[in-house]
């Protein structure tokens, strides 16, 4: 038999529930404690397209070094979901620890012999205690919460901290929840072996470091950004941004003396109506939005082509999911690359962002706006479930309050009334943008008809091959501009000279952090660029072109980035390697090394140390 | 060729109206529609309706999706701002539009095809959140751009020019806006200037969602023995339930009288609806009354039209979502952005 692992501040707990079940709360406050505590923890929901009944669970991975990727495998079950026993059993590592309610005995063979199994009689307890129905539900999980503060560690006045602040001013809850809290620790602490070989320790890693998700930061972004207008149809990873910009504007955006909005949201009949709206209040000068998911791409994609075409601000926030057609809805990929950077008929391109975290989700959300105005054009914030729908710990929002708007060029009533030469297509100063004027501007000048059909420099219908190409290269140096305009990658160069490099953007970024250190703890050394934008900038193509060898690491099948890096650097196929990790579950630090180190053996390039695991 | 530019000398003695435009300051380049396009009729009906209620022309913005019809406001209001979007969906531009500045007159003009068939949804969906807009269908009946080809609001057995009888029923666009929650309903016809182009300034000035099914007979394809949208059928066949006189403060503004019993309906902005019944049991404040009326005379083949529900003290989307009265395109960063202090109390209480 293994030998109990023993792990202070780094360990995996994954928590199987029903949904519906009341979980999401408890486990919610199990990670916010640790986090408390001064440990890094970063939790994930795995859940299925269903509301009640289906397993889902929550997995808590703990690193007091700061990893906040998937790590890939369990230290230690709580198995509350008799519906996927077998599967969580078999998850556990050798050594580690299971818990589960023994109020039901269960034979041996369901069982294993390499793992040290906690049985505590929940369901007994509970029904000891309450005699409601609902309550010795939710109860439940308040105990099992107590009891496990007690096998770890987990200082249980952070948890009662936590139980005060989610039922401030509402003492008729608060009361029972600490009482179950307490019921459980202490029934752990008389009966169970306390604590195990998994721990949590206080530590000082966390910081100034916040906690959320990035859908709500994607929507303080907006708020942030200046959005005015939010047009949005639910669906899942992405409704939650929309809810979210709903929740923060109550807040934030009431006008004071007459309680009157400063923001006006609808939910729309479907996506194409969501982004025409979106288009409609950016052509008429205010900052408007929407938040969608791949399907929803796929049914804006006219409407993207006549804001290309017609030259129209709008932001669009992909949280992106796993396709194609319905696809995985609740798994995370980020396979919508090339349908968001080319999307619509015709010869099209949008600049997308790569946000890694909430911090960027809320950064880049802010810059989009400033953007799609700088460039009269839709901008995509290409996010993901993983980021999109999980609380991850992150950098503090930041705020410089001298920081305007940029509403790019627009051409005002007084610059038309002082006989300034209007031409809504015309470029005036060779970085293929012209001005714009806002509807109702000048009583009798600035007026044009806006269209999708092809336009002269003065916006008048033509179909004349010259006036044509003269536009549609006008269009391309605008996508020169965006390429200066948009967020730098960021190099994390190796430790010594390398001429093998590797690219990755968005959500692979945590573990990405920690795959290069281990890479680097076993004597491979690897270039990192984590690229934030497309159009790729300069320095793209010179890391692609610095480097024999460059591995493009993506969560998806068909290596969309490495396709649009060929296209758009021009860079040789054979030098870009495709690591391709989509089965839906986020990308692991395991999973980047495994793949890296055995195509740098083909390499003849060879670890110093064996791979761990 | 849309671009035309008409000539900009204007006779000295044009009439202007009470800002100083003339009638001619309301059009705009030379239609390209066939000659007696009925589309070109109801481009002159607004063009006369702006010029009389003293609309300054840049606080129009006139949308419109694709067709035939989406092409009109090429033809009126060359000072305004407009925009040709998508098929079928002209309703979701406007609305975003008119979020984003709520002090502008917005125009959509859409067609049959445009509206009944593709953008179906768009023109439910817009009507039922009650945006402030003025709705226009030019209605022929046939997709014309693409040469004769049925649209949804087709009579059921009516024939195409080729001969080919229509076997699927007509979507009636009146009947699904009252439905769908318009507060001002209309139906006129092109040939019909004198009831149109007040129903179109009675439209301006409701501040709700306004609809206008005007039929609008397409002289290439639709216009023969066996169709329901021609002008010989539509004559013969059109039963006016009212007639409309808009009056703004004082007096009426169209001098054409029509006998009949006098209705006076006072709308929100301080404009009055004079309305000479011309049908003894229509009443047009009624929602279910108007609904049935039209079913029963549909039955017997009539084309009604006029005025035919109005509520006078509508809701409208703004009002709905209580958005602020500045229109929130002119809010700037004092109004929009909570600052670096806001956004500390949001990290604080995010740890």
């Amino acid at each position: 038999m293994s030998q109990p692992i023993q792990r202070t501040n780094d360990f995996v707990i994954k928590f199987a529930n029903v949904n519906g079940s009341g979980s999401a709360s408890a486990n919610m406050m199990f990670a916010k404690a640790i986090l408390r505590m001064g440990v890094p923890v970063s939790p994930r929901n795995i859940f299925p397209s269903n509301i009640q009944g289906l397993p889902t669970w929550y997995e808590v991975r703990v690193s007091e070094r700061g990893y906040l990727g998937r790590r890939g495998g369990v230290d230690m079950m709580v198995a509350m979901n008799p519906q996927t026993w077998d599967q969580d059993l078999k998850e556990i590592e050798p050594g580690g620890y299971l818990f589960h309610d023994s109020t039901k005995p269960l034979p041996k063979s369901k069982f294993r012999d390499d793992v040290t199994v906690i049985g505590m009689p929940l369901t007994e307890i509970c029904n000891m205690a309450y005699t409601d129905p609902r309550q010795r539900q939710l109860f439940k999980n308040i105990i099992c919460l107590g009891a496990l503060s007690a096998l770890l560690e987990v200082d249980p006045k952070e948890i009662a901290q936590l139980i005060g602040e989610q039922y401030k001013g509402k003492e008729a809850l608060l009361r029972p929840n600490v009482h179950a809290l307490q019921l459980g620790h202490d029934y752990a602490l008389a009966h169970l072996e306390c604590p195990i070989g998994l721990r949590v320790q206080r530590a000082d890693r966390v910081g100034k470091r916040i906690f959320i998700d990035g859908n709500s930061a994607a929507a303080l972004g907006a708020v942030y950004g200046g959005a005015t207008v939010c047009a949005w149809y639910p669906i899942t990873p992405s409704s939650s941004v929309a809810e979210a910009f709903a929740r923060h504007c109550k807040r934030l955006r009431t006008e004071p003396q007459t309680g009157k909005n400063r923001y006006a949201i609808v939910q729309a009949e479907d996506e194409l109506a969501s982004i025409g709206i979106v288009i409609g209040a950016g052509w008429n000068g205010a900052r408007a939005f929407t938040a969608t998911s791949g399907p929803g791409i796929s049914l804006m994609t006219e409407f993207i082509g006549l804001a290309y075409f017609a030259e129209i601000p709008a932001v669009i926030i992909n949280v992106q999911r796993g396709g194609p057609s319905t696809g995985m809805p609740t798994r995370s990929q980020q396979s919508d690359i090339l349908s968001s950077a080319y999307a619509s008929h015709g010869d099209t391109r949008h600049p997308l962002l790569f946000p890694e975290d909430p911090h960027e989700c809320f950064d880049m959300s802010t810059q989009a706006f400033d953007l799609a105005d700088r460039l009269q054009t839709p901008i995509f914030v290409m996010t993901d479930l993983d980021i999109g729908m999980n609380e991850r710990m992150c950098e503090p929002f930041a705020w410089d309050d001298s920081r305007r708007m940029d509403r790019g060029k627009v051409m005002t009533g007084e610059m038309l009334e002082a006989g300034t030469e209007f031409g809504r297509y015309l470029d005036v100063d060779g970085d293929g943008i012209a001005y714009r004027t806002y509807p109702g501007a000048h009583a009798t000048r600035g007026a044009y008809f806006t269209r999708g059909t092809t336009k002269d420099r003065y916006a008048r219908y033509s179909e004349e091959g010259p006036v044509y190409v003269d536009n549609m290269q006008r269009l391309l140096r605008k996508f020169e501009t965006a390429k200066v305009l948009v967020p730098e990658p960021q190099l994390r160069p190796a430790r010594q000279a390398t001429r093998f490099g590797v690219i990755y953007f968005g959500s692979t970024s945590p573990s990405m952090s920690e795959a290069l250190d281990l890479l680097d703890e076993q004597g491979l050394h690897v270039d990192a660029l984590r690229v934030r934008a497309f159009p790729f900038s300069d320095q793209v193509s010179g890391f692609i072109a610095a480097h024999d060898q460059v591995f493009v690491v993506e969560q998806n099948r068909d290596a969309q980035l490495r396709m649009l890096l060929v296209n758009e650097c021009a860079a040789d196929p054979a030098k870009l390697l495709p690591v391709l990790h989509y089965d839906g579950t986020p990308i692991t630090a395991r999973f980047i090394v495994r793949e890296i180190s055995a195509k740098l053996a083909m390499f003849n390039v060879t670890p110093l140390r064996k791979v761990v695991s | 060729m849309t671009y035309l530019a008409k000539p900009r000398l204007h006779h000295p003695a044009l009439s202007k109206n009470k800002i100083g435009y003339t009638r001619r300051d309301y059009e705009g380049a030379i239609s390209t529609l066939c000659a007696g396009c009925g589309h070109d009729s109801i481009s002159a009906a607004i063009v006369q309706a702006c010029f009389e209620l003293d609309i300054e022309p840049h606080r129009v913005a006139k949308l419109s999706g694709i067709g035939c019809s989406s092409k009109t406001p090429a033809y009126f209001l060359g000072n305004s701002h407009g925009f040709n979007t998508v098929h079928g969906r002209m309703p979701s531009v406007l609305t975003g539009a008119n979020l984003a500045n709520r002090e502008l007159i917005y125009l959509g003009v859409s067609g049959d095809g445009d509206s009944a068939s593709i953008g179906f949804g768009q023109f439910a969906h817009s009507v039922r959140r009650g945006v402030d807009m003025v709705y226009i269908v030019e209605n022929n009946g046939v997709y014309g751009l693409t040469k004769g080809q049925f649209s949804a609001t087709a009579d059921r057995g009516s024939k195409s020019k080729r001969g080919v009888t229509n076997t699927d029923s007509a979507i009636d666009m009146v009947s699904i806006a009252l439905q769908m929650g318009a507060t001002y309903v209309a139906r006129s016809f092109s040939g019909d200037k004198a009831q149109l182009a007040p129903l179109i300034m009675g439209a301006i000035r409701h501040r709700g969602a306004a609809f206008i099914d005007v039929i609008s007979p397409c002289v290439a394809f639709n216009n023969h023995a066996g169709s329901t949208k021609s002008y010989d059928y539509v004559r013969e066949h059109n039963e006016a339930v009212n007639f409309l006189d808009v009056m703004i403060g004082r007096e009426p503004i169209t001098a054409e009288y029509a006998p009949g019993e006098l209705r006076e309906v006072a709308q929100h902005d301080g404009s009055v609806l004079r309305l000479r019944k011309l049908r003894e049991d229509y009443d047009p404040s009624n929602r279910v009354v108007a609904m049935n009326t039209l079913q029963e005379r549909a039955a017997k083949g009539e084309i009604v039209t006029g005025l035919l529900y109005v509520d006078p003290d509508p809701m409208d989307l703004h009002a709905n979502l209580n958005t602020v009265d500045t229109p929130l395109n002119q809010l700037g960063e004092r109004e929009l952005i909570p600052g670096a202090e806001a956004l500390e109390h949001v990290n604080s209480a995010l740890r």
